[in-house]
């Protein structure tokens, strides 16, 4: 037998540890950003904060517009994105055999989810603001939310109907259902908690980019009414108030109040999904 | 009078030759037994019948099988008409992570029945059928995933004669359950042989002498032996079959 530095029981526990140790550290370091926001940013945070309009350029008043041009642009990113990216799933996965035009279009969504996110900035700007003629609007801030959403929801969405098992779509062609009945009916039921998680995934995304949507939502400080009105989504406010010096107490401000918006939205949906589920399953 | 006739059936998945010459004729309203060894291909040639090799690449067949008269791969045949007339029950229970009563009702609302009180009354009458209603009739809503494996399988067979098929298709439906669920199972077979005409996929050579009337013997995909279940059982007539029975392979 060969000499051995350490004991086969040492070295379990020793590793133990470490991936211990290596999961807590991640809750702390979740922790510790999300302590520090709320202690510096809760301060200046009261009902007033959220519901009245900035004064002198946000160094003063609250944020109102800017939650409800984030509501915009979010929900326009989730209601382009999310049938996008789950029909895109649902051919791969259902419709399609492995093929080129499969490996092409999983590629193409890879290579979209690593594209920087200032790059789709631009691109918004060019294509939807002049090309399209939809100028600075929430609108054309949500559609390339949308663009930058479609990754996250479509690779979610197609792990999930993928981990739907055979035998429920054999159960139900066998009762002589079509391929679509079997799809609308017991593929995506069953994959719904799944796709639910992509599509949060991605608009949580969408509710905290700001580089994105720098150069297409501009910068209006007024409620954006219609979608084609101009907006200024939390994290624009945020940026803008921090590197132009404006007030760095109301952009702490900002950011508590977003934080708390994407934690509400996670916690909501994973109670809903575990909720549903539990039904589903009859646990 | 036969439901099924299948003449000199030949199955290939890519080059590997599956199914050999198959021959079998199925009368109306009997239990029909595929016994062999593993990989003979029972399974394969039941799953032919309603057409659930369509799903799998590289499946090819030559041959007929016929299904009251007409030649199923014809292709002017609705596959769906022919799936809602060939049921099938699967080896491993799968109901759908639904509401019992949606799942009986799941193939009623796929073919178009919707009325509340049509639907309600079939899945009580299915319920009964599969000798299921009383364990199950005050919890209609809830999820059947949370059903017992014997149960589970026994809601599969009521969902699958909730559309009224002709012929209900068993791959080892038991093979997955504990004996007092077997015997619920094979009871249930026995009544509903009445109304239906039965082909089961067993590994259980018990089990075949206990339901049916007519027994296949598989080898290596070839029928080696068909007739009746007794006669099969007690006189048979290849040496492979004696073989087989008595316990030398398999």
């Amino acid at each position: 037998m060969g000499f051995r530095l350490i004991s086969p029981k040492i070295s379990q526990k020793i590793m133990k540890g470490v991936f211990w140790a290596s999961g807590i550290l991640t809750i702390i370091i979740l922790v510790v950003i999300i302590g520090y926001i709320l202690f510096k940013g809760l301060p200046v945070v009261n009902l007033e904060f959220l519901l009245s309009n900035p004064v002198d350029l946000g160094r003063a008043g609250g944020i109102f517009p800017m939650i409800i041009s984030s509501m915009y642009v979010t929900l326009i990113s989730g209601l382009v994105a999310a049938p996008l990216g789950v029909g895109a799933a649902v051919y791969l996965t259902e419709y399609s055999s492995e093929g080129h035009v499969v490996k092409l279009i999983r590629f193409g969504a890879e290579t979209l989810a690593s594209i920087p996110s200032i790059v789709f900035g631009l691109f918004g700007l060019s294509f939807f603001v002049i090309f399209l003629g939809l100028g600075w609007s929430v609108l054309s801030g949500g559609l390339v939310l949308a663009l930058m959403a479609l990754p996250t929801i479509f690779k979610v969405a197609e792990v999930s109907i993928e981990a739907v098992p055979k035998s429920y779509r054999e159960g139900s062609l066998a009762l002589g259902s079509t391929k679509w009945q079997t799809v609308y009916r017991v593929v995506l039921p069953a994959a719904s908690p799944g796709i639910t998680t992509g599509v949060i995934l991605g608009m949580a995304r969408s509710i905290s980019e700001a580089a994105a949507i720098l150069f297409a939502v501009g910068a209006a400080l007024s409620v954006p009414i219609s979608i084609f009105d101009p907006g200024r989504p939390l994290p624009l406010h945020l940026f803008i108030m921090a590197t132009e010096g404006i007030s760095l107490e109301n952009a702490y401000g900002t950011a508590a109040v977003l934080v708390m918006i994407v934690l509400i939205i996670t916690v909501v949906t994973n109670t809903m999904v575990e909720r549903y589920q539990k039904k589903m399953m009859g646990r | 009078m036969n439901r099924i006739e299948v003449e000199n059936l030949n199955v290939y998945f890519e080059e590997a030759h599956i199914l050999k010459d198959n021959n079998i004729k199925i009368p109306k309203n009997t239990v029909t037994s595929l016994i062999g060894p593993s990989g003979c291909g029972k399974s394969t040639f039941i799953r032919t019948l309603n057409r659930m090799n369509d799903l799998i690449s590289g499946f090819r067949k030559e041959g007929s099988i016929f299904f009251d008269g007409k030649e199923i791969y014809e292709p002017d045949v609705d596959v769906v008409e022919l799936r809602k007339k060939v049921g099938m029950v699967f080896q491993k229970p799968n109901p759908f992570p639904k509401s019992i009563l949606d799942n009986v009702a799941y193939g009623l609302k796929v073919h178009g029945i919707n009325d509340k009180d049509v639907v309600e009354e079939r899945v009580e009458e299915s319920l009964k059928s599969a000798a299921l209603w009383d364990e199950v009739k005050d919890k209609l809503d809830k999820s059947a995933m949370g059903l017992s494996g014997g149960q589970q399988q026994r809601l599969c067979i009521a969902r699958t004669i909730a559309i009224e098929p002709e012929v209900i298709l068993m791959d080892e439906p038991c093979s997955a359950l504990d004996p007092i669920s077997t015997t619920k199972i094979e009871d249930l077979i026995h009544k509903l042989k009445k109304e239906y005409t039965i082909v089961i996929v067993t590994h259980n050579m018990q089990q075949a002498t206990r339901v049916s009337k007519h027994t296949a013997f598989f080898l290596h995909g070839e029928i080696v032996e068909i007739g009746r279940t007794d006669k099969l059982f007690m006189e048979p007539e290849d040496k492979r079959t004696e073989d087989y029975i008595t316990g030398r392979f398999g």
